[in-house]
């Protein structure tokens, strides 16, 4: 007979403490034998681009996967060089980043906080990806720049422009090319003065969710300093289709100027509502009713068809720009997809050119010495101007674009003409500033992993 | 005052949405006992039958305009409809314009031929099985005509605008002496309105008053009994899915101009119309209808801002916490069936 010490107790201990071994994420115990996690090796630099690729935003996405992929080719000496030709630093040679040639993989964020974190998550541990870039939202964004920092990568962050991102969210890993909230409003506002007045009264419906409010908050005081009122403010659910209860109510309120702090699917119905509800033939308090949207995008511009005619909106950038960089960046992706690109096309094209040039100044793809090669580094040529990184934050400055939905376009693409081009002095805030986070929002220790 | 009019407007509206979803639903159920969950990609296939039309009806040729350049200063490529050269240009644009409505005579055909497809192709198969399966696999078949739409028609809304001639909206405050501008309302949506009653009041007749309706009515109370009289009662309630699906399509048609199709368009509406079918009484046809206005106008009142200032966020659970008080007092729901679902 055999006498054996595996009793009940024994095993469940054992089992717990294997358990617990397993779990612990590989992403924090794997890399000890490198400088910082996913140390490249051998003769490939691996970028993972986390973009939607399901989901309602899944058309955006795909087109930011077409510059990621215009950026690779040019990063790897392919194609016509694109914007590389015009952006001023000439570290990048069109030999890959620091002689070796970039692969990508690709990750689905369905526009979800916890799928888009769960691939980053498995771009850095199962694909070895070095910097995770991308993204369609900014609750997305906020999410995978922590996800970032913890395992020590850098993210480059894709359309996100919530004031949060680099605002009380930032981090020490993330960096943000896009333009925020707070400057939609600072630019948006004097052009409202101008075109409609200084004497209106307007009636804000807002998406509920962390950028509805950022951006509520941005246009709400940069046009009360203008001497606008604010009748008042509506949250709308995010799931919201139909907008009509909301929309129904604002001539009621005296207002004469709606704000739809709206994007995507949200900002293509709550528009074409307020429009089917002849808003904008209507004269209130004198005036001609108005209606805003802080954040274009032509992708979205597309979907609220001829709904955006004469409607003043913001954006990061526009296909129609004439300087050097965005010509060629167009002519680039123009020629080899068939169509002009998007500014979510563009900000992430732009934000992978820049971590490969930040890598080749700091020789290095460590990601302490990538981010202070980013930090207050000016740069120019890649479309929007003269531009600064700011180190304290972690947010690009440079010019906005304040767009009007075109009347007349010429094709399917030609939605928005530019209205002015609002310099960078108008759009800088102080890194401390109340909507960003004020003195408690600081970036923290940069992570290099490993 | 003016308020609740123009809130009781909006409710009526996004109740005709509701009921006719909720009815064809019912319809279903009611007669081959099926829960479909893919009823609301019944919806969303007829607001892309309106889509597919107007891209029907603005099929081009591309001519080169050397006087105009594209976005790369090459001579620019421009799209001519082919209606244009059949009709002249005054009547081809007249046509595009009239895409939806013209649409409705395009999907009637296309429901219901989707609808029978459906029924004798898959959901037949599940008459049977227990209702999770049907769920189960009525939800699968949802989730793949989604992505369907979308790998043909991509995730953005398509602008589908409605007649010229109906662009606008009236004004009830001027009509009932109110201050002009107090309570306007789309045209559309008013057309939406009474084209969701007309269908519901032929549904109605056609199940009171004709041969075939009595003999549907008579299955869906006996099938048995029914089908022992010789009478081949599976053929007509398939037809009777062609009809629903017919009915969930003209709602999603007619449903375009008022928001951009999408693909997820019919998940969005699919969960509501569920409630409305469950707060009507399952089985029941006057119960969906009722509490599909109902259940709308609630909504709209709840979307108030001065009922939000007292509950915020009341406007995203009011359908449910209406569908909770009346099932704790009605378990049956309004019109609810005894023996439906209770066995």
């Amino acid at each position: 007979m055999s006498k054996s010490n595996f009793t009940r107790r024994g095993l469940l201990k054992t089992s717990a403490v294997t358990g617990a071994g397993l779990a612990l994420p590989t992403i924090f115990t794997a890399q000890s034998a490198h400088a910082f996690t996913n140390e490249p090796t051998g003769g490939t630099v691996t970028l993972g681009f986390n973009v939607p690729q399901t989901g309602p935003y899944a058309d955006e996405g795909a087109d930011e996967l077409r510059a990621y992929q215009l950026a690779v080719e040019h990063l790897n000496g392919g194609g016509d060089g694109g914007m590389m030709n015009t952006f001023s630093s000439k570290a990048l040679q069109g030999n890959g980043i620091l002689g070796k040639k970039v692969e990508f993989v690709t990750g689905d964020t369905q526009t979800k906080s916890d799928a888009a974190r769960a691939s980053a998550k498995s771009m850095i541990e199962k694909d070895g990806a070095i910097m995770i870039t991308g993204g369609s939202s900014s609750g997305v964004a906020v999410a995978v720049q922590a996800l970032c920092q913890e395992a020590g990568v850098i993210f480059m962050a894709g359309l996100t422009h919530s004031n949060d991102t680099t605002g009380k969210d930032r981090k020490a890993n993330g960096f943000r090319h896009f333009f925020n909230s707070y400057m939609s409003g600072a630019a948006l506002a004097p052009v409202l003065a101008n075109a409609y007045g200084k004497d209106r009264k307007a009636y804000h419906l807002t998406a509920d969710y962390n950028w509805g409010y950022t951006t509520e908050e941005a246009v709400k005081a940069s046009t009360e300093a203008m001497g606008w009122e604010t009748v008042a403010t509506v949250k709308t659910p995010l799931t919201q289709t139909d907008f009509s209860s909301y929309i129904a109510p604002v001539l009621q309120s005296g207002a004469d100027t709606l704000v739809l702090n709206h994007y995507g699917g949200n900002m293509v119905n709550s528009l074409t509502n307020a429009v089917q509800f002849g808003l904008r033939d209507k004269q209130v308090n004198g005036k001609d009713f108005q209606i805003i949207v802080p954040l274009y995008s032509r992708l979205m511009a597309k979907g609220a068809g001829a709904n955006v005619k004469g409607i003043f909106g913001s954006a990061n950038w526009h296909w129609s720009l004439t300087d050097e960089g965005s010509k060629a960046f167009v002519k680039s992706f123009g020629t080899k997809y068939g169509f002009p690109p998007s500014q979510a096309a563009h900000t992430t094209y732009v934000q992978t050119l820049l971590y490969a040039d930040a890598c080749e100044r700091a020789g290095s793809f460590a990601p302490c010495a990538v981010a202070e090669a980013l930090e207050d580094f000016e740069f120019d040529g890649l479309g929007n101007g003269k531009t600064l990184y700011r180190g304290a934050d972690h947010q690009c400055f440079k010019d906005v674009l304040v767009v009007k939905g075109k009347e007349n376009p010429t094709s399917e693409f030609d939605l928005l003409e530019i209205v002015e081009v609002t310099p960078v002095e108008q759009v800088t805030y102080a890194p401390d500033h109340p909507q960003m986070g004020g003195a408690e929002a600081t970036l923290g220790s940069c992570n290099n992993g490993a | 005052m003016e308020a609740i009019i123009l809130q009781i407007l909006n409710g009526l509206d996004k109740g005709s949405a509701y009921a006719l979803i909720a009815l064809g639903l019912t319809l279903i159920f009611g007669t081959l006992g099926v829960v479909n969950f893919a009823h609301g990609a019944l919806f969303m296939i007829g607001a892309f039958c309106a889509v597919t039309l107007s891209r029907i009806l603005t099929l081009s040729h591309t001519i080169i305009d050397e006087t105009k350049t594209d976005f790369l200063g090459n001579p620019a490529k421009v799209e001519v409809p082919y209606v244009h050269d059949i009709f002249g240009v005054a009547t081809g644009d007249a046509i595009i314009d009239w895409a939806v409505p013209l649409s409705i005579l395009f999907a009637v055909p296309v429901m219901m031929a989707v609808g029978y497809i459906m029924e004798r192709g898959l959901i037949k198969h599940f008459y049977t099985r227990p209702h999770a399966d049907q769920i189960l696999v009525t939800f699968g078949l949802a989730i793949v005509l989604q992505e369907v739409i979308k790998y043909f028609y991509g995730a953005n809304p398509i602008p589908t605008p409605a007649p010229q001639a109906f662009t606008g909206s009236f004004d009830f405050g001027a009509a009932l002496g109110f201050d002009p501008n107090l309570i306007i309302y789309p045209y559309w949506r008013i057309i939406y309105f009474v084209f969701a009653a007309v269908i519901i009041g032929a549904v109605f007749a056609f199940l009171q008053y004709t041969t075939f309706g009595m003999v549907v009515r008579a299955g869906m109370a006996d099938r048995e009994t029914v089908g022992l009289l010789g009478i081949n009662i599976d053929r007509r309630f398939t037809i009777m899915f062609g009809l629903a699906a017919a009915v969930a399509g003209l709602a999603g048609v007619m449903y375009t101009p008022i928001n951009s199709p999408n693909y997820h368009m019919g998940m969005d509406f699919l969960v509501l119309s569920f409630v409305v079918v469950v707060v009507g009484g399952m089985g029941s046809l006057p119960g969906a209808v009722l509490a599909g206005f109902m259940l709308g106008i609630l909504e709209s009142f709840a979307s108030m801002r001065e009922v939000l200032a007292i509950l915020p966020g009341l406007n995203q659970i009011i359908i449910y916490l209406v569908a909770i008080l009346i099932l704790l007092t009605r378990p049956r729901g309004l019109m609810g069936r005894k023996g439906v679902m209770e066995d």
